[in-house]
């Protein structure tokens, strides 16, 4: 029976041969990622329940990352709590300050992620390790409490719907800008429940680093999980990342495998975009909203906050001043210390730009630059709810760091590509 | 009998459910204080022990955070009537025992303030104030047996013992 990469995955993981779009099955699960917000709540549930062992202390990744450095009393109560538990499990792979990074750029980049494994985090963008050629979702603190203490969890396999990238990404076009649009086309739920999964010839051209910010963003068009297949690219990422158990087996979705859709999109006609307030699916082509006067402007996140996105910032913002506050966030410390090396920082620091440790920060709308009442930012994050970015009247528009970094620089929406 | 407080938007996200900056705190009472605060910043006020939430579609999207669920059922409402779910929140809160309601066509037969009778097992609502019954898909089988048991790490307890 023909099946797609998910269904492949989500079979080996449930130790079937054929699995179809709408069973239910019980897997087994090879990485289980932990952060500061969701994993503290799993703990005290497992305490309540008399479990204190987890399934594997290796296959569980910790790291804090939301609130990180502890924000105020109580983010540092739940820091305590997570480091105590993660020292009486013997969890092999506790990232704490110094080495600690925002989840999913830190997870990939450690050597954490392999293609064909069967992935949960306690972070709706989990879905981001799907580039991977990897089955990855995100759950909540229950399921996070059972996959810590069974390694086990139940899934409704999803349908696939698939993604069709056609043509190449124009100048000053980005991956952000093309997830935009998909999300754009197909609305905030038009995924609801599937697996997005990615494919053709601009996907083929990118980097791991702009893939994931693609299925970074599945969650915001409701997936399940978005997963792209394994190719020479990903083989080098992870020929240069994992560190240990370097084998891992590559699934890949047969020719005649079934999908609920397919979406074809022509890349070459994107414009750089924008998605307004208050849904990551507003996105329009920036001609449509040039000029829009900002407050502040955030580089980072889980999304765009890597070595890449930094240097296409870096690059835009070489030999000028930033009109409005500008705020850049290296996703890890390692992407920090390359950024530093290159002489990023230079250049953030001559521009009028503040760089910050690793965090999830003002992402959500957590610390380290939350917006007053009626503030406008535009950000390289992945959501755009009300009140993400703080006061719930004021507004956040998503966009690729080169968009981002030009709007910084004029103190408006600005087209990123006539400075390049 | 319940009362709905009647959301008619789609898209409800858990940022206006439970915004980001009480995520410092687990504890379900001061979740609770804050349920719905930036979409109705009267909700915790109008709100009594037995009442529900109906929505549009796609209700509790955004973030994994299980805060959502626990400040909905913090402030003592039975349950969300939505035309559809987010996957995680609909997922979080059937590991809650907290039962949800989909219905995605007859939504419009419930209005703000509205009381009703609901019953889980049968499927059934009946709006008191206007008379008109209304169907619903009960939840599946296993998803049930989860409620029942009072959770999912409960479920999971009992299936360990059985
Ligand atoms: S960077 Fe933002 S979206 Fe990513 S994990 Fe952190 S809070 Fe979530």
């Amino acid at each position: 029976m023909s099946m797609t990469i998910t269904e492949k995955i989500l079979a080996k993981a449930a130790g079937k041969k054929t699995i179809k779009a709408g069973e239910l099955v019980n897997a087994n699960i090879d990485i289980v990622m932990c952060h500061d917000v969701t994993t503290p709540p799993a703990i005290s549930m497992l305490a309540k329940h008399g479990i204190d062992k987890v399934f594997d202390p290796e296959k569980i990744i910790v790291t804090p990352d939301h609130f990180q450095p502890a924000k105020d009393i109580k983010s540092a109560e739940l820091h305590k709590r997570l480091d105590e538990w993660a020292k009486r499990q013997n969890i092999k792979h506790y990232y704490k300050l110094g080495r600690a990074g925002v989840c999913h750029a830190l997870l990939p980049e450690q050597g954490h992620i392999r293609p064909g494994d069967c992935i949960v985090g306690g972070d709706s963008h989990t879905c981001t390790y799907g580039a991977f050629a990897a089955f990855s979702t995100g759950i909540g603190s229950t399921d996070l409490a059972a996959a810590i203490a069974t390694g086990q969890l139940w899934f409704k396999v999803p349908a696939s719907i698939k993604f069709v990238l056609n043509g190449s990404l124009p100048k000053g076009i980005y991956s952000k800008d093309v997830i935009i649009a998909v999300i754009t086309r197909i609305g905030v739920d038009g995924a609801l429940y599937k697996a997005m999964e990615f494919t053709g010839p601009a996907l083929a051209k990118m980097s791991m680093e702009a893939r994931m910010t693609i299925t970074n963003m599945a969650i915001e068009a409701g997936a399940k999980n978005g997963v792209i297949g394994f190719d020479d690219v990903t083989k080098q990422y992870l020929d240069e990342h994992l560190k240990e158990k370097t084998d891992y087996t590559v699934y890949e979705s047969d020719k005649d495998a079934e999908y609920e859709s397919v979406e074809e999109f022509d890349c070459s006609k994107l414009e750089p975009m924008v998605a307004l307030p208050h849904l990551p699916g507003n996105g329009v082509p920036i001609g449509q909203c040039a000029g829009k006067v900002m407050d502040q402007a955030y580089i980072g996140s889980c999304t765009n906050g890597r070595i890449e996105d930094l240097r296409i910032a870096a690059e835009i913002f070489k030999g000028k001043k930033v009109a409005i506050r500008t705020i850049v966030v290296p996703a890890t410390p390692v992407i920090w210390k390359q950024a530093m090396d290159e002489g990023l920082f230079d250049i953030f620091y001559a521009a009028g730009c503040v760089v910050s440790a690793p965090t999830c920060g003002a992402c959500l709308g957590g610390f380290m630059g939350i917006l007053a009442q009626g503030e406008k930012c535009v950000s390289t994050t992945n959501r755009n709810f009300v009140g993400r970015m703080g006061h719930p009247k004021s507004e956040v528009y998503l966009a690729s760091p080169a968009t981002t970094a030009a709007s910084a620089v004029e103190g408006k929406l600005t087209d990123p590509r006539k400075y390049m | 009998m319940s009362k709905a407080h009647v959301y008619k938007r789609d898209h409800i996200n858990t940022d206006e459910i439970i915004p980001a900056r009480y995520l410092n705190t687990d504890d379900r009472a001061e979740l609770a204080r804050h349920c719905l605060e930036d979409l109705d910043k009267d909700f915790v006020k109008k709100v009594k022990k037995g009442d529900c939430i109906v929505a549009g579609e796609d209700f509790g999207c955004g973030s994994s955070r299980e805060h959502a669920v626990w400040a909905i059922c913090g402030v003592g409402v039975q349950t969300v009537i939505a035309k559809t779910f987010a996957r995680i929140f609909y997922r979080n809160a059937i590991d809650n025992g907290f039962y949800v309601i989909e219905l995605p066509k007859q939504i419009d037969k419930i209005s703000d303030g509205d009381e009703l009778a609901i019953d889980f097992k049968a499927g059934l609502i009946k709006n008191e104030t206007t008379g008109i019954d209304i169907k619903f898909a009960p939840l599946p089988d296993f998803a049930l047996e989860i409620i029942n048991d009072g959770g999912l790490l409960e479920h999971i307890k009992k299936g360990a013992t059985d």
